[in-house]
């Protein structure tokens, strides 16, 4: 079963008297454990798509299905259920609940799942050591610097064991060495627990990452390539 | 507790914290306002107390046991025998605390210089003072209360006795009639003078002894009234139905509401009041409510977009803002009460309002005002804010739950 398949998604956007066309009869189809980059310059559609594949916003036409259900056909709980259950998402602004701590932060969605106490502190300890944070765990946001904070929004979207991680530009705010270190982290996690990626960016060097390339422009897809991953140098 | 609410009731604290200074100003005003609806409450409680108390001790009694056609006609030739039988064992067992038989008539009182018309009760003093209708002893203002149902002095208000140009020591004439229509009169002594909180009450009001009162009316045992308490004015209806069937057909049972409407529906008209009292000062307060946690959802309108995206349902954002009310709320209240609570109860030894005692006494009250605290008022007032409280928090915690995830984490 695919992860996720798209068929002709349509998604239109009043802007005053004009209509903006987001998405354009966009078919995709991507399969569990892929590594995959949406890539393409800025209004082309790469955040409309991951929106609409996330569940996060409804397209005007066509359809979306993740993990075999079909987005159309749930209701708002629904959709946050699935959400909760089988997307994490990483945004491009750290995007953190400002009054937890790195550790509840990355324990949110666990708890809302209803997991205990404590083997959500157990997990949420682990990510936070697999992202390189042991020891910060305590930490509010403000005391984190940006880099350090993505890692923490990398680590609860993974701690809940989704299927699928959806990240939208997750390097825009981080320097180049950040930059490759949560790269690095996203190719290890695909690797190790087989999660699936789709990460939208126009950076080349997180494109260098991906073993599959899809470019969009003007809310189509335009090109959709297997590639052969590079790694970011570190500097 | 389930995880969602668990993390919600965590987060709603926390992020109640995060602006202390509004959350201290909402939290003193609405505190402010707690403690206003009970300090109220006490003052109007205490006021309606003391007006149905002083209204019980003229009429007096909580509920009243006469012959038919008494109370049309309040003379001697409307008189009652003793209480026997199942009226008897009525008035001497629980919940009824106290009872007393009196004779109740209307007299004319004449010293040597001026006469005067009253109501003249014969009584028990003993069953009168546990009944709390006698004058208590700081109210005697000269001389001595009677000592016994065979006592035949008198005690005189102090303003009737200077009315009649009379006092301590000296013989009155008391005048009244029989069953029979014949003049019945006799001399007294004025062995005491009273003082009441309400003038009006010392002009009236005479006391002697029953059986010489009986004796001079020639009723042999028969009384006027039975008079009796439960030590609660306000739930008189929960035990004054076993006195009306043990009373039977051939007495008449009756209770200060029934026997002194105005004042029934005096204290109906105060429970009103402080009701209307209470949802004003907090509807006003609901603005100042609704407008912080209007703000406290307008600068976390990301927040919220990304719990959303997170896969919290619109309904634990809903219950998550609700939380964070509830507990301004709760704060609120503690505060509140704590703060009526020691505020008030140091003043319910009393209040000096003498310098406005004719303004007091024209509503029936003395010069001193007992505030009374009631846990009642301070759960209804609890009550009423937490209700309120919430229902003003759901329109903005609604909203929050209903945001658009992506507009909300796109929101700058």
């Amino acid at each position: 079963m695919s992860a996720v398949v798209c068929e002709a998604v349509c998604r239109t956007f009043h802007q005053g008297d004009a209509l903006i066309t987001g998405l354009d009869h966009v078919s995709l189809e991507i399969q569990p454990g892929e590594f995959l980059c949406l890539s393409g310059p800025s209004g082309s559609g790469k955040t409309t798509l991951l929106n609409a594949i996330g569940a996060l916003d409804t397209p005007d036409g066509g359809e979306i299905t993740v993990g075999g259900q079909r987005l159309g056909s749930l209701s708002r709980a629904e959709l946050a259920e699935l959400r909760l259950r089988r997307i994490g998402f990483v945004f491009q602004a750290y995007n953190l609940i400002p009054v937890l701590t790195a550790r509840e932060n990355v324990e949110f969605v666990m708890q809302v799942q209803g997991l205990s106490a404590a083997r959500r502190r157990a997990v949420a300890d682990e990510m936070l050591a697999a992202v390189g944070l042991a020891g910060l765990e305590e930490r509010r946001p403000a005391q984190l610097s940006g880099g350090q904070q993505q890692r923490v929004a990398v680590a609860r979207a993974v701690a809940s064991g989704p299927d699928l991680v959806l990240a939208d530009e997750p390097t825009a705010n981080l320097d180049s060495h950040s930059s490759a270190h949560l790269m690095d982290l996203f190719e290890q996690l695909n690797g190790e627990r087989g999660v699936t990626f789709v990460i939208a960016t126009h950076d080349p060097g997180v494109m260098g990452y991906a073993r599959r390339l899809v470019r969009m422009l003007d809310g189509r897809v335009v090109a959709d390539e297997a590639q052969t991953p590079q790694r970011m140098a570190h500097e | 507790m389930s995880g969602a609410l668990a993390v919600s009731a965590r987060l709603a604290w926390r992020n109640l914290w995060r602006n202390h200074r509004r959350t201290l100003i909402m939290l003193a005003a609405i505190s402010i306002g707690v403690w206003a609806m009970i300090f109220m409450s006490a003052l109007m409680r205490g006021m309606t107390d003391q007006m149905v108390r002083n209204g019980l001790r003229t009429l007096p009694g909580e509920v009243q046991v006469h012959a038919p056609g008494y109370r049309d006609d309040p003379s001697v030739a409307n008189s009652m025998a003793w209480p026997q039988g199942a009226l008897l064992s009525a008035l001497q067992q629980p919940p009824v605390q106290a009872w007393s038989a009196r004779v109740r008539v209307p007299a004319m009182i004449a010293s040597e210089r001026e006469s005067r018309g009253v109501t003249l009760l014969g009584v028990d003093p003993a069953s009168e003072r546990a009944l709390g209708s006698a004058p208590h002893a700081d109210e005697i203002s000269e001389g001595r209360f009677l000592e016994g149902p065979g006592d035949d002095g008198i005690v005189l208000g102090a303003a009737l006795a200077r009315k009649l140009d009379t006092g301590l020591g000296k013989r009155v004439v008391i005048m009244s009639q029989d069953p029979q229509n014949n003049v019945a009169d006799r001399g007294m002594r004025v062995v005491g003078l009273f003082r009441a909180r309400l003038e009006g009450t010392e002009e009236l009001y005479a006391y002697t002894g029953r059986q010489p009162l009986q004796a001079l009316l020639n009723i042999g045992d028969e009384i006027s009234e039975v008079a009796a308490s439960a030590g609660d004015y306000r739930h008189t209806a929960r035990w004054a139905p076993a006195l009306v069937s043990a009373a039977g057909p051939q007495l008449e049972v009756k209770t200060w509401r029934e026997l002194d409407p105005y004042l029934g529906t005096m204290l109906r008209v105060q429970d009103g009041f402080s009701l209307i009292f209470m949802v004003v000062i907090f509807a006003v307060l609901s603005f100042g409510l609704v407008n912080t946690l209007a703000m406290a959802v307008f600068e976390r309108v990301r927040e919220i977009g990304l719990m959303q995206a997170l896969g919290m349902r619109p309904g634990a954002i809903l219950r998550l803002l609700l939380l964070e009310s509830l507990y301004l709320l709760l704060l609120s209240l503690v505060a509140g009460n704590l703060a009526a609570w020691l505020t008030i109860k140091p003043l319910e030894r009393g209040i000096d309002l003498s310098i406005v005692a004719e303004g007091m006494a024209m509503m029936g009250l003395g010069t001193t005002l007992y505030p009374a605290l009631a846990w009642s008022d301070m759960l209804f007032s609890t009550a009423v804010v937490v209700l309120l409280g919430v229902l003003a928090s759901l329109l903005p915690a609604w909203r929050a739950a209903r945001l658009d995830p992506v507009q909300a984490i796109n929101q700058v």
